[in-house]
């Protein structure tokens, strides 16, 4: 049973190298059916080993290599409920997407197909795996992929922009985590994590140790796209495929948070753990400045996709936040926040791509009342921007409001507020374009945006009359799973014991190089009345917002100052974003460098 | 010194990283990322030396000689491949969007502003 | 860059830099490496697998998974080459009678020498493949070398025969993707035979050529594909200069 660890990466790469094996054998429409099939299977593959893993932790250790004298001669992967939790929801994502795509995706048969495939299994490897190296592999895997997929519309400038800042900045990500390898690697003397934080619990912290994490972690920021190394993503996102952007928003980004818990739990904790509290501060401050700028960001934006980019990076804030606060709470928080979330923005995504199927375009002043006809899209839209704004009871409010426990329990009692305007914000950019572009509400605005950023052509063939059922009901199956992971009412308490192995290292040590420990379950606590209000707040504060960007200037005799003069407080922000990729470099470096030198200046 | 194979992997690292902020031809970054790759395997390699230790190839030196760390060396073989498919794709980049932009200037590029 | 650009930019790089610095000055000298990871592997090699070329070992059967990962990037990149590249409705294709008589100015006596090199290139390629064990080589080495054999028939002026290969380009996929999956496969022989992806299925010799259990075969794997993705990339990158010249 645990042999389908590999599978579940080793199928789809496998598959995708007999797709291009056999091109020529195989009838045309072929390769996306089967393509649908292989990600099926491996979803398949990842939900049995989650109901197997169960509480517990499995290690499956390739080629038979088993560790000698304690120390691990090969690659192991240690599946448990969250990480192996995280690879069926990507699975699960990548079926969505690929019917999406189904017969209407103007591509190339194979080609796309196959990089969907090695996209899907880098990531699925990225969850699965327990050593440090394997993983800087699968991230690869991963980044490149994903690389090809967003550049993949070459006639369009803006993509290939895109392509060109998310290959440099995800390159020079990957370089700081092959150093980062390489210094602990001298320090601890292993490559697999927990050998490493068995070492690192002897060893204690010292620079090395320091300068080791803050590369590895910087590496993982920039993938999860944390200001400041977010900029690559709002030029990436806005531009990719409508299927690559439900997995890039839904599963991508939340693989560098996960990838942060995963090596502080099983590796750096034991050195750094004294010093826990500054790097909590450090992450919960880097979470709120992400969230907030996010949203801030997101209102301003008139490309829809590039909107939904922004709001991706407001909730990679929140789930920065989340792991970050470094317990079991927080974790468990943030794995139920990422599923909800997930399929909310993933949902979003789906919406606009529906749009730009039947309209071809993405702009909201542009599509101002343009999108009248496609009703029911547009109530997609609207429950998946009023979701994302945490209204309870569902999904997204269930996470949020765990996370703003665990903040509070933390000491952290200022979050709560912070991420419910952060949602907030999201939502009314959200719920605004909504309107603008489904009701025809609103004025159209005096500050015309940049006509080029809309020249995003058609990506879909055939016939534009109608919504194709095979983009619909994904959209459909996308809300539902938003709204379910509030509804099941087992959830927390599953993610709870789930989070607890996560962050429980001597039980890991022992599965890995021994006999698993038993853990118990643990419980979970319900939300709290103010939780609630958090949730109603941020909902509401959401719609008021969008009104009053609507309609505002009618009504509200003060509301044009007040927006001019907010408009005036972006402009700097906005500007920050030029497109070009060596300020995003100078950026990237700052916020390394900055990261470093808060870690050391707290041991020296 | 003791370290300076170290500083020398840092010195790369900082001399590719302002080539990249800096450029102005962006056959010239992807250059720039090459050596900052450079900086990755040699500070792999350097960590794994071992003094008057030989490869670890035992064709013709007995099985119990002083060798060198394999570990980082398969490390770096598979690092060298990433980073050159990495080159691969972002020179097709590059070629495609001299084809759309009529240049390889960065600053020259920005469709996507705000 | 702007002034205020410059500032960041400056600060950045030196934050970043001196981080690194301050930071391999608490690491032991070089030469002192002394961790067990890499003495186990050293000692373990040869009994382990009759090959005494520990580095492969290690990369192709302690570490074969990463390799796989390794394997598949390449793969995916010539892929994404191949996408990024491609012609799209409305480009103009290439006039190639004109492209080859262009090429043909190069000298008689480099291309003869270019075209004999090919040859024992190829011999040259298959040796390191299949010594990959023993010597210092292995599938990477060696589908470089491929590589460079064929790019020696374009430096000896007959690149037509490239774009011909262009044209068969399919067939190059083929190898390359046959490479790609059988080094997957021999995963799951591994799989199949044994019960864990990635054991060993072969027997492991005493000495000589036919030694390492399965490395020679992923070798050989690794070589083809190594090969046939580098030959595709730079075939594209031909015809993209070819297609240059029309416009």
């Amino acid at each position: 049973m645990s042999q389908l660890a590999p599978l579940a990466v080793a199928v789809p790469l496998l598959g995708a190298a007999l797709l291009i094996l056999c091109q020529r054998l195989l009838p045309r429409s072929a390769p996306e059916l089967l393509a649908v099939g292989i990600a099926l299977a491996t979803t398949g593959m990842t939900t049995l080993l989650l109901v197997h893993v169960g509480h517990g932790l499995t290690v499956y250790w390739f080629g038979g290599w088993h560790p000698r004298q304690g120390v691990a001669i090969g690659i192991d992967f240690s599946v448990s409920a969250i990480g192996v939790g995280l690879a069926a929801f990507v699975s699960l994502l990548m079926v969505l997407a690929l019917i999406y795509g189904l017969r209407h995706l103007d591509v190339q048969h194979p080609y796309y197909h196959v990089l969907m495939l090695t996209f899907m299994a880098g990531m699925v490897g990225f969850c699965l795996t327990g050593d440090l190296f394997n993983m800087f592999v699968m991230f690869e895997v991963m980044s490149v992929s994903a690389v090809a997929l967003v550049g993949y519309k070459i006639g369009e400038g803006a993509a290939l922009e895109g392509g060109l800042n998310f290959a440099v900045i995800n390159t020079i990500g990957a370089f700081l985590f092959l150093l980062g390898i390489a210094l602990i690697y001298a320090h601890t003397g292993a490559l697999n994590l927990a050998q490493m934080g068995a070492s690192l619990r002897h060893g204690g912290d010292d620079r090395v140790v320091v300068i080791a994490f803050t590369l590895i972690v910087g590496a993982l920021l920039i993938k999860a796209a944390v200001v400041p190394f977010h900029f690559w993503l709002a030029d990436a996102y806005a531009v990719a495929l409508t299927p690559v952007c439900l997995l890039l928003a839904g599963a991508m980004s939340e693989l560098g948070i996960y990838g942060i818990g995963q090596v502080w739990f099983t590796a750096f904790q034991g050195a750094l753990g004294p010093h826990a509290d500054v790097v909590r501060a450090i992450f919960v401050g880097a979470g709120l400045l992400t969230a907030l700028w996010g949203g801030a960001m997101a209102l301003t934006e008139d490309h829809l996709k590039r909107l939904l980019a922004f709001v991706t990076i407001s909730f990679v804030g929140v789930f920065l936040i989340g792991m970050g606060l470094l317990s079991q709470a927080g974790v468990a928080g943030t794995a139920v926040y990422v599923l909800a979330d997930g399929f909310g923005k993933a949902l979003l995504f789906a919406c606009v791509g529906i749009v730009q199927h039947r309209l071809g375009k993405v702009g909201q002043h542009r599509l101002h009342g343009r999108a009248r006809s496609l009703a029911a899209t547009g109530v997609l839209f609207a429950a998946g921007g009023v979701l994302i704004t945490s209204m309870p009871p569902f999904g997204p409010f269930l996470g949020k409001s765990m996370i703003d426990d665990a903040a509070i329990k933390a000491g952290y009692g200022f979050v709560p507020p912070l991420v419910a305007l952060a949602s907030a914000l999201c939502g009314a950019a959200v719920l605004r374009a909504g309107a603008r572009v489904f009701c025809g509400w609103g004025e159209v605005s005096r500050d015309a945006p940049d006509l080029a950023d809309e020249d995003t052509g058609p990506e879909t063939r055939g016939s534009h009359a109608r919504t194709p059922a095979t983009m619909f009901i994904p959209a459909v199956l996308l809300l539902a799973g938003a709204v379910a992971t509030g509804v099941w009412s087992g959830l927390p308490g599953l993610a709870a014991t789930a989070a607890h192995r996560f962050t429980d290292f001597t039980g890991y040590y022992a599965a890995v190089f021994g006999t698993a420990r038993h853990l118990g379950s643990v419980g979970s606590s319900s939300p709290e009345w103010f939780d609630y209000l958090y949730g109603a707040a941020a909902t509401g504060l959401a719609i008021v917002l969008a009104g009053l960007e609507l309609w505002g200037e009618r009504v509200v005799p003060g509301w044009r100052p007040a927006r001019a003069a907010g408009a005036a407080a972006i402009r700097p922000v906005r500007s920050l974003h030029s497109g070009r990729v060596g300020d995003y470099t100078a950026a990237l470096a700052l916020g390394i460098g900055v990261f470093g030198a808060l870690l050391a200046a707290t041991l020296a | 010194m003791s370290v300076y194979p170290y500083i020398v992997a840092a010195w790369l690292l900082g001399a590719g990283l302002y080539g990249v902020m800096s450029s102005r031809n962006y056959v010239h970054l992807i250059i720039c990322l090459t050596v900052m790759q450079a900086s990755t395997y040699v500070l792999l390699l350097s960590v794994g030396y071992v003094s008057h230790g030989k490869a670890p190839i035992f064709a013709d030196i007995p099985t119990n000689s002083t060798v060198v760390d394999p570990v980082v060396q398969a490390l770096s073989l598979t690092d060298v491949v990433v980073e050159a498919t990495v080159v691969a794709l972002l020179l097709a980049l590059v070629v495609q969007a001299n084809k759309r932009f009529g240049t390889v200037d960065p600053n020259a590029m920005t469709r996507m502003r705000g | 860059m702007t002034p205020g650009r410059r500032v960041v930019a400056i600060v950045g790089l030196a934050l970043l830099v001196g981080g690194l610095v301050w930071g391999v000055t608490g690491l032991y000298g070089f030469g002192r490496y002394h961790a067990a990871y890499g003495r186990l592997v050293a000692r373990a090699a040869v009994p382990d697998r009759s090959a005494t070329n520990s580095v492969v070992v290690t990369a192709f059967d302690y570490r074969a998974f990463d390799t796989l990962g390794e394997e598949f990037i390449l793969f995916v990149s010539v892929i994404g080459v191949l996408v990024l590249l491609r012609r799209l409705r409305g480009e103009r294709g290439r006039d190639e009678a004109t492209a080859a008589a262009e090429d043909r100015r190069a000298s008689e006596s480099t291309r003869w020498i270019g075209l004999a090199l090919v040859g024992p290139l190829v011999v040259l390629t298959a040796y390191i493949v299949v010594h990959g064990q023993l010597t210092p080589g292995g599938g990477f080495q060696g589908g470089v070398i491929l590589m460079g054999a064929i790019a020696f028939v374009s430096v000896g002026g007959e690149s037509m025969v490239l774009l011909r290969l262009r044209r068969t380009s399919s067939w190059v996929e083929m190898v390359e993707s046959a490479g790609a999956a059988g080094f997957a496969m021999i995963g799951f022989g591994g799989l199949i035979v044994t019960g864990v992806f990635f054991e060993n299925f072969i027997s492991k010799g005493t000495s000589g050529l036919l030694t390492g259990g399965m490395i020679p075969l992923a070798n050989v794997a690794v070589g083809l594909e190594v090969g046939g993705a580098l030959l595709m990339v730079i075939a594209e990158m031909f015809d993209q200069r070819l297609r240059g010249r029309q416009s």
